[in-house]
């Protein structure tokens, strides 16, 4: 008997149509499921419901959820809520997706943790603190007494993930629920997280239900798909029939949508350029972070000593975890912040002209530099302000701009719409009538309406779904093309940076590590970082799971990189050019 | 450690604020042209009373009046010698009402525990108040439950204060037989403390308790509401659901906590309202607080009077004030290792 049998799940809201439908699975002890979908797809609310903390006005329609355990078994949609709430979080446990938003910010992590404890056992204090040290340390804190006493906002979202686990795993439950467990992390630290899982399962022999819209993580993580798409299921099978040999078209198109590192055999060196839209030289920035009563201030450098050279109609890449730097690069480039003395940002607009100091502009050509540089923000649902019209977001710019007449901006508005892919008839809506992905199109429209020559993407795809953020990439290159643009594109995924730049700095702690095309950066990369953030991307391949050494090796402090990479303290050695084109920083 | 180093860091900045609003608010009551000794002096002259215009004269030297202001100033609080050498407010001379004729301290002292006591009520009954009906509203949120609480909530908001302390008077009196006006039996007033005046002051205290809360504790329910449906929607609400709480012990560890910060920070707002809220009050009600004498005081003039009770009011704010951020430094670690991150 399986540990967990669903069959038949339908799941609404009010008098509207069912949004999960006739959903059925199971799941053994020590079997991984994965419930493969896009948002809206109706996985999140599928595996809430096994606990029965759907919202409240969602309804249970109809269906079973049959919970095998010790030789007794009961339907978890009509047990009584006493008995729900002595299998949650003891037999049943959640891992969320927003590790920050998911834990108390008032509450010790011990406490929070202990809690789980002392809810379902008569447990002393001291044991419970015995062995929610042990799951700390299991987790993979260094210090689990300094983790007992601190608050979630004093760690990193990796960490406060572990934290997450530990107090899912605590009470040894036989089932666990992960729902996105690492869509809110970079790249290194979600292959760390995904390891450490594994490893629980193992020696716990429990069950696992990953919830996910990234196929790499599930090729990486089950033994079972389950795919979903707008509430019922497409496709179910073992890991092996499913990821090798997909037989439902919405499968095949959730693989055609996911980003891949290319293998690459031969690369060549580029020419250099000359024609530069956008030179970055020698940009260091730091910040002054006030602490507030009789301590001294501390200098925090966000960048160091950056060089980067944008060449007009090419895109350039920086890649990096959070915290490497890289969004404030972008703002320096914009001139959105002044880079310490002794940087500088060199902008020419159109082919030829002399460049000027985008930090040291006169009030003319600063009106100029913000038209021809537009930006594309990371979050599309808070970029656009609720309340303004779609027309008028898109016209506000050349507004203020004092471009064109009225009739002449509208008409603009139309053809930007057009040129992203939407209709005009979607003018006269508010934001929130249009989908992530459609949001980010307008964004893009919204870039695009004063004919800039330089975008800077923050991320731009980062807060989609995968098959979304295809189409996105695909839109900014059709446009890149058409239109003459140059991109600095910041992002934290080398896949997504792999299909779209024709250059990609890779950013650790503030300065850059490696530096070349894509082509020669995934067939040849050199440092150690690098290696662990391509070691890091899961592929949509059983075949080839993640290599967790390589990336432990690289993502790990700057101290414990190899010899030849490694930083003394502050002092990073010399950024060098290797082969032409391609720059690592090592010692000689 | 860093609580004690905050709250000492705290108090000198509340002694700065009170040495500027000590300024501001004596050069507010001398912006009116004269002062109480010149308008006695002027109305003396008319009518020819010779003797009572030598007196006011004396005075008029005795308190300094006839010196510039900012002389004026730093006699009164006390920088500076005065006829009687050092003797302002830092030294615990409060000044001289020439309306009532006596030592300011003499006239204000009972009301002034009186008064602290009164709005130290109230805010108590507020707290009492507001806290499970805000609680119970957001957590049963459009049910019958919610509704009502809602309800009473804009009536307590709505009526106004002096219409419900006479209802209640009377109602109060008619059914309870609970006294009417002032803050204790006449036969214990100039007494000292003992136990029965004691009671007699807490059975007087319940009308204006009610009176003078009854908004505040109204607005307090709505604002705490707001705050724990914001709260009550966050995933961290349902991690806790996720590991098997009792819904009401959630409430209380989880999103009360969050919610209680702005709670909390209302406490030195609250008190300045309610003291300058409850002068009409306390005129109807006929309440032996300051209120009633700052109305006097600023009609007439009798500026050591309404100097003092409103640095008095100053004072209770500041402290209020204090006492709300030390509280939050202690309730929320986020403010409290501000500093200590990453």
């Amino acid at each position: 008997m399986a540990l967990l049998e669903v069959s038949s799940l339908t799941i609404g809201f009010g008098k509207a149509a069912p949004v999960v439908e006739g959903v059925s699975f199971s799941v053994e002890s020590g079997e991984t499921l994965a419930l493969v979908g896009e948002s809206g797809s109706g996985k999140t609310l599928t595996c809430r419901s096994i606990l029965r903390i759907l919202p409240a006005n969602a309804q249970l329609r109809g269906g079973e959820i049959r919970y095998n355990h010790a030789g007794a078994s009961c339907d978890l949609t009509t047990a009584p809520e006493k008995q729900m709430r002595s299998l949650r979080g003891d037999r049943i446990s959640m891992i969320f997706q927003e590790p920050m938003r998911s834990l108390s910010p008032l509450h010790r992590l011990g406490d929070q943790v202990a809690e789980v404890l002392h809810l379902h056992n008569a447990i002393s204090g001291s044991d419970a603190k015995r062995r929610v040290l042990a799951q700390f340390e299991r987790v993979g804190f260094n210090d689990p007494e300094r983790a007992w006493t601190s608050y979630p906002f004093e760690m990193s979202g990796g960490m406060r993930q572990r934290a997450m686990i530990a107090m899912a795993m605590v009470s040894k439950p036989d089932l666990l629920i992960a729902d996105e467990p690492t869509t809110a992390l970079d790249v290194t630290t979600q292959a760390q997280v995904l390891g450490l899982i594994k490893d629980l399962q193992r020696e716990t022999g429990m069950a696992v239900i990953l919830v996910t819209h990234d196929l790499g993580v599930v090729a990486n993580m089950a033994d079972k798909v389950v795919v979903m798409n707008k509430g019922r299921v497409m496709e179910a099978g073992t890991a092996q029939q499913v990821l090798g040999d997909p037989a439902h078209g919405y499968t095949k198109k959730l693989f055609a949508a996911a980003p891949v590192i290319p293998t690459v055999s031969d690369p060549v060196a580029p020419a250099p350029q000359t024609d530069l839209i956008l030179e970055i030289r020698n940009v260091t920035k730091s910040f002054t972070l006030r602490t507030g009563g009789w301590r001294a201030p501390t200098v925090v450098t966000a960048c160091r000593n950056v060089d980067l050279k944008l060449p007009r109609g090419k895109t350039l890449a920086v890649v990096g975890e959070s915290g490497s730097g890289k969004t404030t690069c972008a703002r320096v480039a914009l001139g959105a912040i002044t880079p310490d003395a002794g940087g500088e940002v060199l902008f020419s607009a159109r082919s030829g002209e002399t460049p000027t100091d985008v930090h040291n502009m006169t009030s003319a050509q600063r009106r100029n530099f913000q038209r021809d540089a537009q930006m594309v923000f990371q979050d599309p649902y808070s970029s656009l302000s609720p309340r303004m019209r779609v027309q008028e977001a898109l016209t506000e710019p050349a507004e203020i701009h004092n471009i064109g007449t009225r009739a002449e901006r509208r008409e603009k508005a139309a053809e930007m719409i057009r040129m992203v892919g939407l209709s005009p008839d979607m003018l006269p809506r508010y934001p929130h009538a249009f989908s992530g992905g459609q949001r980010q199109r307008l964004s893009i429209a919204r870039a695009l309406t004063l004919d800039p020559k330089l975008l800077v993407c923050d991320e731009p795809t980062s807060a989609l779904d995968v098959s979304v953020q295809d189409q996105i990439l695909g839109l900014l290159e059709d446009i890149r093309d058409e239109a003459g643009l140059s991109y600095l594109f910041i992002s934290h995924d080398l896949a997504v940076v792999a299909r779209i730049a024709d250059e990609v700095a890779v950013m650790r702690g503030g300065v850059i590590v490696e530096q070349a095309t894509p082509d020669i950066l995934f067939h040849n990369p050199q440092h150690p970082y690098t290696q662990a953030l391509i070691a890091a991307q899961p592929e949509p391949d059983i075949n080839r799971p993640i290599d967790l050494d390589l990336v432990a090796k690289g993502a790990g402090s700057t101290e414990s990189w190899p010899e030849m990479f490694r930083f003394e303290g502050q002092a990073a050695p010399a950024l060098r050019e290797l082969t032409p084109g391609h720059m690592v920083r090592c010692h000689a | 450690m860093i609580l004690l180093r905050y709250a000492i860091g705290r108090f000198f900045t509340m002694l700065l604020t009170l040495w500027i609003v000590s300024i501001l608010v004596f050069a507010i009551i001398n912006l009116p042209p004269g002062d109480y000794l010149s308008n006695q002096i002027a109305e003396l002259r008319a009518t020819g009373q010779a003797e009572g215009v030598a007196k006011a004269e004396f005075l008029r030297s005795e308190y300094s009046l006839d010196r510039p202001l900012w002389e004026q100033y730093m006699i009164w609080a006390g920088f500076m010698p005065g006829p009687q050498g050092f003797y302002g407010l830092i030294q615990g001379n409060f000044g001289w009402s020439f309306e009532f004729d006596r030592p300011v301290s003499e006239i204000v002292g009972d009301a002034l525990w009186l008064t602290v006591l009164v709005n130290l009520a109230a805010v108590l009954f507020v707290y009492v108040v507001a806290l499970p009906l805000g609680v119970l509203a957001a957590a049963k949120s459009e049910t019958w439950v919610d509704y009502t609480a809602g309800f009473i909530g804009y009536l307590g908001l709505a009526t106004p204060n002096f219409l419900l302390a006479l209802i209640l008077f009377y109602y109060g009196h008619k059914y309870f037989d609970l006294p009417i006006g002032g803050l204790m039996s006449p036969e214990f007033e100039g007494q000292p403390m003992s136990w029965d005046k004691v009671k007699s002051i807490l059975f007087h205290l319940i009308v204006p308790t009610f009176v003078i809360g009854t908004s505040g504790a109204a607005a307090m329910m709505q604002r705490l509401r707001a705050n724990m449906l914001d709260e009550l929607s966050k995933p961290y609400v349902e991690t806790a659901i996720a590991k098997g709480m009792k819904p009401a012990a959630m409430l209380r560890k989880y999103p009360l906590r969050m919610a209680f910060n702005p709670f909390v920070a209302d406490i030195g707002n609250l008190l300045p309202a309610m003291i300058s809220g409850s002068v009409l009050v306390s005129v109807v009600l006929g309440l032996q607080t300051i209120g009633p004498y700052l109305l006097t005081a600023l009609k007439s003039q009798d500026q050591f009077l309404a100097a003092f009770v409103l640095m008095f009011v100053a004072l209770l704010t500041l402290i209020g004030t204090m006492i709300s951020d030390v509280l939050l430094m202690l309730l929320d670690p986020r403010i409290r290792t501000g500093g200590r991150r990453e």
